[in-house]
């Protein structure tokens, strides 16, 4: 691998690493490195609930099928498939208590290994062409000009990706992409059918069986993770392995990572990994602007990563 | 863009295809048709009277397939319905079903009001198999009062007051649809309903004189000079309207220049520079303007005003078509990732090729044939102009 050189010099500034968020930079969202806590469950509560009454009231007096409880229906349904699909037996049932997950992303120690990306594939038996997650590198250069280009799954060792001359390179480092889980995410919003649906921890899932393939989903992912799968011609996107995290497993790609530079778990438990780097370090989200409220999290990246 | 060129891996496929460029090409003839029918119906612009029932009969033949290539589009059409019967409230798309049945029920009701009374008088008359039908059409009634005249009048009046806003909102609706996916800078503007809803109506009106034009033509009767020089101003100045709204919302984002248009300008510039500039600006805006604008020249000979409306006319289809191409698919031929572009499969055939298209837009002309060989279209005193 040609890139042993300054991969992770792009320090985050303004905030003071190694301080909390509060003692960095006082109130939440004072500075553009320190991100607001992910919306509290009291207001995704109000409004899964306030959507549910209203959708059952319609569906009772006009409908045939019935949407009340279909989260979770959906989500066992899908835990189901997804386990099926990868050959894991058993379904799991989804648990008693609710749980916030979150995933956090550590570009200062990505070393684009692609292990993640076979792992994912391998998973998911995502089909070739498509992606669920993949790895960008961003290659800065002393004059100005920014690469950006594909890690190839194998990693770069054999790879037909030419050498990039380190005395040239001004800074450069590698940017995990997956779902960001969005809080309010507009794939779910579009969806005409029910098809897109959130977990009761949080996670966006696809229902196979009402998804129509309309592919409005795809269009309305600002992130461009969702795709229709050629194969089942249903919309498809990364769940964070959500048959796996019933499971209290990790995602597959978290624990291929050999440099954990993927963090996943639960964002309401303070002791557990996650929120504590969250909380030590400033980490920010992919296009803030949209109001999406991504439930992913990176450390170590700047705007020219969307 | 840095000179660097980066796609995201599931942008490579391009999700909507030409048969999503022929949907809100389709509503916008169905929506521009029922305006000029409603302008008779409801404003008493009996100068249109040659073509009010043109006019309708088309509106209802477009309508009656404008699910076609959405059904093509699909991955699973069989489940299209799941659309009415689990519709997401927080969905712009969810509300397709709701809006598009009662517009079609609309149309189908306000067909029949208008055709009632040559149904009954057919029902009377006619023999064999399609006696049966138009009896089976007029419902067991076999004589037409004054009182019941008077009431398909107030009906028909009732309905189409009815159904302008309703069109406007089919087409406006679909309009929305793209202006509200904030993850695309292109389609992501406010005005894109009102775009969308003025080119209906230009595209409605363009159908309706070639239509007129050419069915004239086939059964050797002079077409109405005033009607199509009314037509033709309404065309210039819904075009004008139109083509202003395109430009607004184009300086308006060169103006501002957003984060993204350095994107959306070279996708102006080199990917839609053909049917973009060229087509949809050229020669499917700045055309047709000059001609109808030589066209509705109060002085000018119907012998010319007319070949140069039509002309127009053509010319206009032309451009709505490239405008909801340039929307559609130019939408998508940026990545998200902003750094890079891709490239529109357009295949000649499957399901969503190019064969496939043109039969989409030929089933509502056959229709429209078959529902001329059923239904008078043409008012009686018109043959006396042959």
């Amino acid at each position: 691998m040609n890139f042993g050189l300054n991969i992770l010099n792009n320090s985050a500034g303004g905030c003071g690493s190694g301080n909390s968020a509060s003692d960095g930079c006082g109130d939440h969202g004072a500075c553009g490195g320190c991100r607001e806590a992910p919306p509290e469950r009291s207001r995704r509560d109000f409004l899964k609930r306030a959507t549910t009454i209203a959708f059952g009231s319609f569906s009772l007096t006009l409908l045939p099928v019935s949407s009340g409880g279909a989260a979770e229906q959906q989500a066992s349904a899908l835990a189901c498939g997804a386990s099926s699909a990868t050959g894991v037996s058993g379904a799991a049932a989804v648990k008693e208590k609710e749980v916030l997950y979150g995933f956090l992303v550590d570009t200062e120690k990505c070393v684009g290994a692609g292990k993640c990306l076979t792992a994912c594939r391998v998973e998911n038996n995502v089909p070739e062409g498509y992606s669920r997650t993949w790895v960008e590198r961003f290659v800065h250069f002393k004059d100005g000009r920014v690469q950006v280009d594909l890690v190839p799954e194998t990693g770069y060792a054999g790879s037909d990706i030419p050498a990039i001359n380190p005395d040239l390179v001004e800074r450069a480092y590698f940017a995990p992409k997956l779902c960001n889980q969005c809080v309010d995410a507009p794939c779910n919003q579009v969806c005409p059918v029910h098809a897109a649906f959130t977990s009761p921890e949080g996670i966006e899932l696809v229902d196979p069986d009402r998804c129509i393939g309309c592919a409005y989903c795809v269009q309305a992912c600002p992130y461009g993770v969702r795709f229709i799968n050629p194969d089942t011609g249903i919309a498809d996107k990364c769940t964070w392995c959500y048959h796996r995290i019933q499971r209290d497993e990790q995602p597959a790609c978290v624990e291929a990572c050999p440099v954990g530079a993927r963090v996943f778990g639960r964002l309401d438990d303070p002791e557990s990994e996650i929120s504590k780097r969250i909380a030590k370090i400033p980490t920010s989200v992919l296009k803030e602007h949209l109001g999406t409220h991504p439930k992913l999290r990176y450390i170590g990246i700047t705007g020219e990563v969307n | 863009m840095d000179g660097s060129s980066f796609v995201f891996p599931n942008d490579s496929h391009v999700a909507w295809s030409i048969m999503i460029v022929l949907y809100p090409y389709i509503t916008g003839l169905v929506a521009g048709a029922f305006i000029v029918s409603s302008l008779y119906h409801v404003f008493h612009q009996e100068v249109l009277r040659p073509v009010a029932r043109l006019a309708l009969v088309k509106a209802l033949c477009f309508c009656a397939f404008a699910t076609v290539p959405l059904l093509l589009h699909l991955h699973h059409p069989e489940r299209a319905f799941n659309i009415m019967i689990t519709p997401s409230a927080t969905s712009a798309m969810s509300g397709f079903g709701i809006i598009y049945s009662l517009y079609m029920l609309l149309l189908v009701v306000e067909v029949w009001l208008v055709f009632r009374a040559d149904i009954v008088a057919r029902a009377r008359s006619a023999r064999g198999p399609s006696g049966l039908l138009y009896r089976i059409l007029s419902f067991g009634d076999r004589e037409i009062t004054k009182e019941s005249q008077a009431a398909d009048a107030w009906l028909i009046r009732a309905l189409s007051i009815v159904g302008i806003p309703a069109a406007c909102v089919l087409h406006g609706y679909v309009g929305f649809l793209f202006g509200a996916v904030k993850a695309n800078p292109w389609w992501s503007t406010a005005l894109m309903p009102v775009i969308f809803l003025a080119s209906a109506v230009v595209s409605g009106i363009a159908a309706l004189i070639v239509l007129y034009l050419f069915m004239s033509w086939r059964r050797n009767v002079t077409p109405d000079a005033a009607c199509v020089r009314s037509l033709s101003r309404y065309l210039w100045s819904s075009l004008i309207i139109a083509v202003s709204l395109e430009m607004l919302e184009l300086v308006h984002m060169a103006y501002e220049a957003g984060a993204e248009w350095h994107v959306l300008s070279t996708l102006l510039t080199e990917r839609l520079a053909v049917s973009y500039g060229v087509v949809q600006v050229l020669i499917g805006s700045l055309c047709p303007f000059v001609l109808l604008l030589l066209a509705i020249h109060p002085r000018r000979n119907p012998k010319m005003m007319m070949p140069l409306s039509g002309l127009a006319s053509v010319l206009i289809l032309v451009q709505v078509f490239a405008m909801r191409w340039n929307v559609v698919v130019g939408g998508q031929l940026f990545s998200k990732s902003f750094r890079g572009f891709v490239e529109f499969p357009l295949s000649i055939g499957g399901r969503e090729g190019l064969i496939a298209a043109a039969v989409v837009l030929t089933l509502p002309l056959i229709a429209l044939w078959v529902a001329g060989r059923l239904l008078p279209l043409w008012s009686a005193d018109e043959s006396c102009r042959t």
